[in-house]
């Protein structure tokens, strides 16, 4: 394998995994272990196979082009650094997908758990591994979004949904930062690609953009890292499965901060304002963290808080400016993430077995869990930085840091020795407390359940990352000597400094601060035990700084009172005030172009009068404003009188060469009121008040306005219509399909052509609105509930009856029926010679529907439905399908999508035959506009015939 | 002299529309779009400027001048929206149906003004 396909395919198998967990069964725990397991230490051997390689000096490399009018690329790349951290967390993802086996209840929906764990590993790869900015920020957020899945998995409690949200909340608005501060970085030196920045330290140091972009990436990190004053959400992120918080809040998620501050390290560090900002923050971290810790009485609390502490001393070492504490830091991270996730795990242990975390109900656990007890012991000593354990070695280097530091200030630097050997008493006492309260003392009364041993596998992940803690304690050189050495130089380069890895380096000043820190711890513990057992997790001595609540404030009078006012300032439920506001606008808006540049009017052109035109629109403005003065109370007579208005607009349409729209128009005018006659009858009817003087003055400044606006906008559609009309057509696009028509879609009539050819698709667009709608008429009707003053059947029902009405429309009937045959064959006729004469698809279809509706008209739902199998929303269906496949049809012929092509065939007797593929086309569109008009209709008036429920009271 | 007629009936058309289109009750509005409509279609026809006995079908095998046809571009335009407006139509009256029966009024914010 190359270098690309092994880092592209260690990138890809968690996603792959993930995919295939989410689809497995809910029960399958083993399977899922399985595979999670299986890909997580397929990926640890993947990890391991590339260590020869990058421990040579190499970096693997991956390219591929991602966007490249940006310059920007796909880029892979895994140096000693990214090594080692793909390597802690692809084996811990393994160790927690075994632990998880045994943690996860067969009750919990494994597959979603499994599916985002690997989902989430793979992003932390994407971080480690990514070799661009851009893309580290991508992942970035990627991980903020499976953390949130992970911390929500229990989404039944509220705790864990409140956890999540703010696990989400900080650190995707931390993220957010992250890219902004990644952009100005990438702008500093000119390529998002993480060579050259790591190539140009200087370059970036000196920049003007330097202090915006460390404030911005900095800020991204301490929130991902949890750091004072970030660092609440962690102790809220505890809601989550313990295994997850083993992974997440050990060695990944929050390791990511740290992570990238040690990537950027050799660019962005070196100046006064780094080690104020990272350096200052890290120390508040760490001393905060473990102060608060000791008082935490849930054990998860308590590791959350100490994990807060422990990267808040990874901060620290790494905002001291110095390589030798960088490299601290770096084999800090691979500390805290050894026992650290094993301290987790033994948590989970202790809760899963006892039923309980509580370190004030749980005592003498050693008796029942003697293995599970001496490995959390073990582990816990390694937090506390007991010799001989790894811990120790870490914390030894940063004391010695700590005792040379120079910074720019010296108060602080003479301070640092003391407050490192206080934060680290405070260590010493919570990791105590963890151990004797869960493990020692009297045997616990009354817990949930009676402990016991854990299965074997279960414990196994512990044993082996306690191993770990031990053996690397022992026997540092040879054991994470060599890979400690290679993301060490990966970060450092040629500024690498010579350190050693010994477990002893003689009496030293390191040493006596380790001794004092044991020992002041255990005093500590000591004599704080008494008040420890009392209940409270309140911590003495600093002010009640809960950031949660400060959060909960923020978020509260952002999302909640925020928005309320908003809306209170410029929202309204009420429909006229937005209508007003919408057609004032719109005026305005018309407006504004014509008051900077001015209209000029051309006098009223001498062409003649049509005096039968103007008539029309005499008899089409007065039925205009007559529908206008009816609506309200005349309902029926508004209907007539827009119909008019209608019919004018029809004339007008044949009047200047528009015989399509014509068409269409008129056959539309029909359904419409076909439409609106089956409505009336569910409209209640509506009685004129009495004519009161008082009444009509209080609506009167209300009118008035409306008028007005009413007034401009016919006014000045009218002003801007006749200017148009008035000036000369201008070269626009529509030379081109009326030269093309013929030549090109093989059709005479323009309009069709343009609609069924050139622009196809967009009438594929509009064909499927038109069905949408009809779906969602018919949807809408289904639970029609009416008023209840329209249950009952209206008076014209009730008096006549099958026969009377028989009788009374005889004639009309028999007419009915007997023009269906001529109907259809005219819609048959229409559609066919749409192409070349006034006709097609739309006209067509309407057509046919108008002779499916005389049916309905003359025999009535039933009649008609037992004699016309009419399937509209099967048609609807046929009719986009057809459409739909005569566009791919094009596909067979390697041409774009809906292009055309016409077929001539000579058949006999009846000739030549022009056979257009648009033909087929327009048919698509005909069935869909038969399906959709019949089944708005057919909906509305099955209405009249089914028994309805009055409406909730 | 025609445009004069036209430019009118659209301004009429589209005053009555919009002064439905404020009015209180369902119905109103209902008419209101339609005539709105009208307005519309007939205005965006008219961007192609009026021309008598010029319907744009061309002659099969001859050459074209399209400045001797009516402009299909606004046609085509129209056409369409002629067909989705009865859909829409369809739709907001059915909305208005369902809001009378759950609401109990016809007016369009499904309450009776306060004033």
């Amino acid at each position: 394998m190359t270098d690309a396909t092994t880092l592209v395919a260690l990138l890809l198998l968690p996603f792959a995994g993930s995919i295939v967990a989410a689809l497995l069964p809910v029960n399958a725990r083993n399977a899922e272990a399985w595979l999670a397991g299986g890909i997580a230490l397929a990926a640890v051997f993947v990890v391991s196979f590339c260590f020869p390689s990058v421990a040579s000096g190499n970096v693997l490399h991956s390219r591929a082009s991602w966007l490249p009018q940006f310059e920007l690329e796909f880029s892979l790349r895994m140096d000693g650094y990214a090594w080692l951290f793909a390597f802690l967390v692809t084996t811990i993802g393994f160790l927690v997908a075994l632990y998880a086996r045994y943690y996860m209840s067969p009750k919990d929906p494994v597959p979603r758990f499994f599916s985002f764990l690997l989902a989430f590993m793979g992003s932390m790869l994407g971080v480690v591994l990514s070799g661009n900015l851009i893309q580290i920020v991508f992942f970035w957020e990627l991980t903020s979004l499976f953390s949130f899945l992970l911390i929500g998995y229990w989404h039944h409690s509220s705790a864990a949904r409140e956890g999540a949200r703010m696990a989400l909340i900080v650190t995707s608005a931390g993220g957010l930062l992250l890219f902004v501060g990644m952009l100005l970085v990438g702008r500093i030196v000119g390529s998002y690609d993480l060579d050259a920045v790591l190539s140009s330290a200087d370059r970036i140091r000196t920049s003007p953009l330097y202090l915006p972009a460390l404030v911005l990436v900095v800020l991204g990190a301490l929130t991902k890292s949890a750091q004072f004053p970030f660092h609440f959400w962690l102790p809220h992120a505890m809601a989550a499965p313990t295994p997850v918080s083993a992974y997440l809040h050990s060695a990944a998620m929050v390791k990511l901060g740290v992570f990238l501050l040690a990537r950027l390290w050799p660019v962005l560090s070196g100046t006064d304002a780094w080690m104020w900002v990272v350096g200052t923050t890290g120390l508040a971290t760490f001393v905060f963290g473990a102060y608060t810790a000791i008082f935490q009485y849930d054990l998860k609390g308590l590791l959350a808080y100490s994990t807060i502490s422990h990267l808040g001393l990874i901060t620290l070492l790494l905002g001291l400016n110095s390589p030798f504490a960088t490299v601290a830091a770096i084999f800090h991270m691979i500390n805290h993430a050894t026992f650290k996730a094993s301290l987790f795990m033994a948590a989970g242990v202790i809760d899963h077995e006892s039923g309980t975390r509580d370190i004030r109900r749980l005592s003498g656990l050693v008796r029942a869990m003697p293995i599970s007890a001496t490995l959390a012991i073990v582990a816990a000593a390694a937090m506390a930085g007991v010799p001989l354990l790894n811990g120790f070695l870490s914390k030894e280097m940063f004391f010695a840091e700590a005792l040379d530091v120079e910074g720019p200030s010296p108060l602080i630097d003479r301070a640092l020795p003391y407050v490192a050997t206080l934060a680290a008493m405070f260590s010493v006492a919570y990791s105590l407390r963890f151990i004797h309260g869960a493990f020692f003392g009297p045997d616990p009364q009354d817990l949930p359940r009676m402990p016991q041993e854990p299965p074997r596998w279960m414990r196994f992940p512990i044993e082996l990352l306690v191993l770990a803690c031990v053996l690397v304690g022992m026997f540092p050189a040879q054991t994470i000597g060599p890979f400690l050495d290679v993301a060490v130089r990966a970060v450092l380069g040629a500024d690498t400094p010579s350190y050693s890895l010994a477990v002893w380096h003689g009496f030293n000043r390191p040493l006596l601060m380790s001794v004092l820190a044991l020992a002041g711890g255990t005093l500590l513990y000591v004599l704080l035990r008494k008040r420890l057992a009392q209940a409270s997790d309140r911590v003495p001595l600093v002010p009640d700084l809960d950031g949660r609540s400060l959060f909960d404030r923020v978020l509260v009078a952002i999302s909640w009172r925020g928005a309320r006012s908003l809306e209170r300032l410029f929202g309204t439920a009420r429909l006229k005030p937005q209508l007003r506001w919408l057609v004032t606008l719109s005026i305005a808006a018309a407006s504004l172009p014509v008051w900077v540049s001015g209209l000029e009017l051309d006098p009223i052109p001498p062409g003649r009068l049509d005096i039968v035109l103007a008539l029309v629109w005499v008899i089409g403005l007065a039925c205009a404003i007559g529908a206008a003065w009816q609506a309200k109370f005349h309902r029926l007579v508004a209907l007539m009188l827009a119909g008019g208005a209608g019919l004018a607009t029809c004339v007008t349409f044949v009047w200047f060469s528009a015989p399509d729209l014509a068409l269409t128009q008129l056959l539309v005018e029909i359904v419409t009121t076909v439409l609106i006659l089956l409505g009336l009858r569910w409209l209640p009817k509506r009685i004129p008040a009495s004519f009161s003087w008082p009444d009509v003055r209080a609506a009167l400044p209300r009118r008035t306005l409306d008028l007005v606006i009413a007034l401009a906008a016919g006014g000045g559609l009218a002003t801007l219509a006749y200017a148009v009309m008035t000036r000369p057509r201008p070269e626009a696009i529509s030379e081109f399909f009326v030269t093309r028509a013929y030549p090109a879609g093989g059709g005479s009539n323009v309009v069709n052509v343009i609609l069924v050819d050139f622009r196809g698709f967009d009438t594929l667009g509009e064909i499927t609105v038109l069905g949408v709608t009809a779906i969602a008429v018919y949807a809408l009707l289904r639970r029609f509930r009416p008023a209840r003053e329209s249950l009952e059947p209206p008076r014209q029902q009730r008096e006549q009856d099958e026969k009377t009405y028989q009788d009374d429309m005889m004639v009309s009937l028999y007419i009915m029926r007997l023009v269906f045959p001529v109907i259809a064959v005219l819609a048959g006729y229409l559609l066919i010679r749409g192409h070349n004469l006034p006709g097609g698809g739309f006209v067509a279809g309407l057509t046919m529907a108008v002779a499916m509706i005389l049916q309905y008209m003359a025999g009535g739902v039933r009649w008609a439905e037992a004699r016309l199998a009419l399937r509209p929303l099967r048609l609807i269906g046929v009719g986009l399908a057809i459409a739909c496949a005569t566009g791919a049809g094009a596909w067979w012929f390697a041409h774009p999508f809906l292009t055309s092509h016409t077929a001539h065939v000579v058949l006999p007797l009846l000739g030549e035959l022009h056979l257009p593929s648009v033909f087929l086309f327009d048919l698509g569109v005909f069935c869909l506009v038969v399906g959709a008009t019949a089944l708005i209709l057919i909906a509305l008036s099955h209405q009249s015939i089914r028994t309805h429920r009055a409406p909730p009271s | 002299m025609n445009e004069v007629i036209v430019a009118l009936a659209i301004g009429v058309l589209t005053a009555s529309g919009t002064w439905l289109l404020l009015r209180p009750r369902t119905y109103q509005v209902v008419i209101g779009l339609s005539l709105l409509s009208y307005a519309v279609n007939l205005f965006i026809v008219a961007m192609g400027r009026l021309r008598v006995n010029a319907a744009p079908i061309v002659e099969a095998g001859r050459g074209v001048d399209p400045a001797a046809l009516a402009d299909p571009l606004p046609q085509a335009l129209v056409l369409t929206a002629i067909v989705i407006s009865f859909a829409m139509t369809s739709l907001l009256l059915v909305v208005l149906l369902a809001a009378r029966g759950l609401t109990g009024t016809d007016h369009v914010d499904g309450q009776e003004d306060d004033a």
